[in-house]
């Protein structure tokens, strides 16, 4: 009998996505599912899926699910995770949803140190509403609602969320990977791992920013998206640990 | 289920590609390529075009977001 290299993990439900090709969503839900398998926790776990693309999250994963009105799945994972605190509790957002209309669930969570995981996805736009601009949409991207480009005078440089949630005093795990490369996406499962286990050891809020890809909205070939990850949006949004209930931030 | 498991080297189920051509990019021995013909869904998909190249190193299928590919040794 042969070894198994990769397999699908066993937390992933076994169906198509509605995922555009390319899209880095299916990469991180693959990562999230293993990490629940890794960690036995899938019979405890609970997800909480936005409002975006990813809406149809609880269709894709083998445990329980709510389904949050929009930017309210940190509020529904408080919820969640105070009435059980044996659950292992993450919430599953866009950028769209958590740095716009969900900012205050998100800051006041953080500042609470409610002892849950968030899973940020950060692909600089809407996606499910046809890619208008959002705010961590770059200077200059053109979308639907900024069709000469982000202008910077206006509206203000997109919001960085590792930087300002980590500057709240309260301990927590904040860390900024991205999924454009094999190597980043192996550096993005040690980050998803590491905030479950410490949901698990129930130390902290734990948060983690995937910058991902929008081959669709951004009008480019999958590969060339990723590229532009690593040409754009790397050097305005860095990678890294921000911040860890050590205290011990390290940058990569 | 049998069958797969004596496989050795990568395994893509051609229906759930979508062709995004990410695993392409990510494999290091150029073992695949995009087929010329299409799936039911109408894309066309990956396939392993020189499988005795393939050094099993799984990248293919951490790249793949519809986790389409699999990987035994």
């Amino acid at each position: 009998m042969s070894k198994v290299v990769f397999k699908r993990p066993k937390a992933l439900a076994d169906v198509v996505t509605h995922y555009c090709p390319g899209c880095s969503h299916g990469i991180v839900h693959r990562i999230v599912a293993e990490c629940i398998d890794e960690l036995g926790i899938q019979e405890r776990t609970v997800g909480v899926a936005p409002v975006g693309c990813s809406v149809l999250a609880y269709n894709y994963f083998n445990v329980d699910f709510f389904e949050a009105s929009h930017g309210r799945a940190p509020a529904v994972a408080t919820g969640a995770k105070r009435a059980r605190p044996d659950l292992i509790v993450f919430a599953y957002q866009g950028d769209g949803d958590l740095a716009s209309i969900g900012m205050a669930e998100i800051v006041h969570a953080c500042n609470r140190g409610e002892k849950f995981t968030v899973i940020f996805i950060n692909n600089t736009v809407y996606g499910m509403t046809g890619g208008q601009m959002a705010p961590t949409t770059m200077p200059g991207q053109v979308t639907t609602t900024s069709p000469y480009g982000r202008d910077v005078n206006q509206i203000g440089w997109p919001i960085r969320m590792c930087e300002l949630l980590s500057s709240l005093k309260t301990d927590g795990f904040i860390a900024r990977t991205s999924a454009h490369s094999p190597a980043e996406i192996i550096k993005t499962k040690k980050a998803i791992k590491k905030a479950f286990e410490l949901q698990v050891a129930n130390r902290c809020f734990t948060f983690v920013e995937v910058l991902s890809t929008c081959p669709t909205n951004w009008g480019m070939m999958p590969i060339q998206a990723q590229k532009r990850i690593e040409e754009e949006l790397l050097p305005y949004y860095p990678l890294g640990v921000f911040k860890s209930p050590n205290g011990d931030a390290s940058k990569s | 289920m049998v069958e797969v498991e004596t496989v050795t080297g990568v395994r893509i189920d051609k229906e759930r590609c979508k062709g995004c051509e990410l695993c392409i990019g990510a494999c290091p021995k150029g073992v695949l390529a995009m087929s010329t013909k299409i799936n039911s869904k109408g894309y066309f998909y990956a396939e392993a075009v020189h499988p005795e190249n393939c050094i099993k190193c799984g990248l293919c299928a951490i790249s793949c977001p519809d986790v389409a590919i699999e990987v035994y040794r």
